[in-house]
């Protein structure tokens, strides 16, 4: 009998935790994997991996990011990947054009980030304003922005000028780019987290009805959803261009159905109204995490991307179970 | 339907037959017809030959491959509850490849070969439709998941066994003429289509579906087994990709992996064009066939008309959007 009290009173401060922090069970299942990483490849939790890890994946975190913003809202982004190669293309086209130096990069950069925003404002135009449903919408305007893509280059391979990839590269006063850039974004995101744009997006995913009729503009703030979804695509391109140091019209296109596989291993509903950014993150390293211990486990080589698939595929009912459950 | 005719007459209440006439045309399936016949007429013009019999054949066979993924789809969207099949250009490529290497060039292989793609692919739509229900995990979650692990399976098949070619009976059946002077996939997607019909509209399944698919808990309470209706909904789904993937490997004599992954959005797309809201319970297969073929000779179209890929993306996916304007809209806040 007590023992049952007890063992409630546990669960109901689990269920409390996860519902004031929805990213907890992804948390956990990040812990989990990088001890497995650890336990099967020691050398995987040595700063220079993990340096690699964050340098690869911080792209598809950003993504994640921005898929969240949307999500929340109870909308979807199809075209992402898109985005980032568009904006890609867009900045290496630049960079090309204007030469390598760093100011000029900069100006790439800021180019880089108003082409994310436009398309984002042109999503949200499509989806809120005009009321198109988001899935089918996105991926149409996924192949609009991909035709303007193609058109802005070609073909893959232009290269990034040096000052751009070696800055990505290297590390400062012994710490590696990609660290302040992921500390950078983690401290945006706490910023954002507390702004009232986001919670007035998570109000109109829970309830866009009441939302309405309590006075907001819902369509506003969908379309600004969206916008914000643009920045951060836009930025997570940059870190992808920073990775490959080429230009590539198509390189986005595969990240797209696993930033939605990240946000929602990051304990975000797709139904919108709850969720966290942070846990998005959490959900993008999972799969990156799940990659190499699938490696490092010694699977052979044909077999890796079933067991890969597999993984992510229970990772993501283990979300969705464990964070109904708390929500009871 | 109903609804459509309703708001037509409201808003045309001092004509009725004016109307009436403005309902009609806004009915999703004629919207889809008069397209059709203007971009064939338009794809006349810019190319001559482009409406004749044996182009709109050619036509009419890819929009049949796409049309019977796009029948799975369109049951998992009736059931409602955001169904929604992501997973289906998977089942398309795991078909094609498995039905290679079972049939391996010979006729004989052929009925094995088609009973093995579609066991596979109901296999993977019923776990689909588990999860979905016993877990009640969200369809698109689900299903993307699923993707993941076909994909996976389909790198295990590939560097396993050399790919498979198609036996020569299913490549002149798919593309050449077979039954007064119509290929047989033609014959076959009647057929799907006549199966649709019937069984969303004459049987006790089918009028389940659609009640399923506008209120749950009124079917639920109505007496309506839901979990059982959409598992079967999903292997439907699975087994019409599963056809698909085998009249793909008689279409392109030889399977890869990734020849499915075409389908995946463009079935969605079709469905939507052909007037089934992505929220379920109203629509039908009827519109998604017209909708396959507006898809198909859309593209066709881009294809004749001499501009380079981007600019035929462009217009590809400026056109959708505004096709995506003649149907189910989203209801304004005001109602």
């Amino acid at each position: 009998m007590t023992d049952q009290t007890a063992s409630n009173s546990l669960s109901v401060a689990g269920q409390r935790l996860i519902a004031r922090f929805p990213f907890v069970p992804a948390a956990i299942i990040l812990v989990v994997l990088l001890a497995l990483n650890g336990w099967f490849e020691p050398r995987s939790l040595s700063f220079g991996a993990l340096r690699g890890l964050v340098s690869t994946y911080l792209a598809l975190m950003l993504l994640a990011m921005a898929q969240s913003y949307v999500v929340f809202a109870s909308d979807l982004d199809l075209s992402v990947g898109a985005i980032v190669s568009l904006v890609n293309v867009v900045m290496v086209t630049v960079m090309q054009s204007l030469g390598g130096d760093p100011l000029m990069v900069l100006f790439a950069c800021v180019v880089g980030i108003a082409v994310g925003v436009a398309c984002g404002l042109f999503n949200g135009f499509v989806v809120a304003a005009l009321r198109l449903q988001a899935i089918v919408a996105t991926f149409a305007t996924s192949i609009f922005f991909t035709g303007i893509a193609l058109y802005v280059l070609p073909v893959a391979g232009a290269p990034v000028p040096e000052a751009f990839w070696l800055t990505y590269a290297s590390s400062y006063f012994g710490i590696p780019f990609v660290f302040y850039v992921l500390a950078l974004v983690l401290v945006i995101l706490t910023l954002l987290a507390r702004s009232g744009l986001v919670i007035r997006i998570l109000t109109v995913g829970d309830d866009a009805m009441g939302a309405f009729h309590s006075g907001l503009p819902v369509t506003a703030i969908r379309i600004k959803g969206y916008a914000l979804c643009g920045l951060f695509a836009a930025l997570a391109a940059m870190c992808l261009t920073g990775d490959t140091a080429s230009g590539d019209p198509l390189v986005g296109g595969q990240m797209t159905l696993n930033s939605v596989a990240a946000v929602v291993l990051g304990g975000t509903a797709l139904s919108g109204g709850k969720g966290s950014v942070l846990g998005a993150v959490i959900g993008a390293l999972i799969i990156g995490l799940i990659n190499s211990l699938v490696f490092f486990v010694g699977t052979p080589s044909e077999w890796q991307n079933l067991v890969q698939g597999l993984a992510i595929l229970g990772a993501l009912m283990i979300g969705v179970l464990v964070s109904r459950r708390a929500q009871k | 339907m109903s609804e459509v005719t309703r708001t037509g007459t409201e808003t045309g209440n001092a004509n009725p037959t004016l109307g009436r006439a403005l309902a009609l045309i806004r009915q999703p399936i004629v919207v889809a017809l008069v397209l059709i016949v203007i971009l064939l007429a338009l794809g006349e013009t810019l190319s001559p030959g482009f409406a004749s019999g044996q182009q709109i054949m050619r036509l009419l066979i890819v929009a049949a491959l796409l049309g019977i993924v796009a029948a799975g789809q369109n049951l998992v969207i009736l059931g409602g509850r955001e169904g929604i099949d992501l997973s289906v250009g998977g089942v398309v490529s795991l078909a094609a490849v498995l039905a290679g290497n079972v049939m391996n060039g010979a006729d004989i292989g052929i009925i094995p070969a088609l009973l093995v793609a579609l066991a596979v692919g109901g296999f993977f739509g019923a776990c689909n439709g588990i999860g979905v229900t016993l877990l009640r995990i969200p369809p698109l979650v689900m299903t993307l998941g699923m993707l993941g692990v076909m994909q996976g399976l389909l790198v295990v098949i590939r560097n396993g066994i050399p790919s498979g070619s198609a036996a020569p009976l299913l490549s002149t059946f798919v593309s050449k003429p077979f039954l007064f002077g119509i290929p047989g996939i033609l014959w076959l997607w009647v057929a799907v289509g006549l199966l649709m019909a019937f069984m969303l509209r004459r049987t006790v399944f089918g009028y389940r579906v659609y009640a399923v698919g506008s209120n749950e808990q009124a079917a639920y309470m109505a007496g309506a087994p839901v979990k059982r209706i959409r598992v079967a909904l999903f292997t439907l789904s699975g087994m019409f990709a599963a056809l698909t993937g085998v009249c793909l490997l008689g279409y392109s004599g030889t399977s890869f992996s990734g020849v499915g992954e075409q389908y995946m959005l463009p079935s969605i797309i079709a469905v939507v064009l052909g007037g089934t809201p992505l929220s379920g319970g109203k629509g039908g297969y009827t519109g998604t066939m017209a909708g396959a073929v507006l898809l198909v000779i859309l593209q066709s179209i881009l294809v004749t008309i001499n501009i380079d890929e981007s600019g035929r993306q462009m217009v590809f996916g400026a056109t959708l959007l505004v096709l995506m304007l003649f149907y189910g809209r989203g209801r304004t806040m005001r109602g």
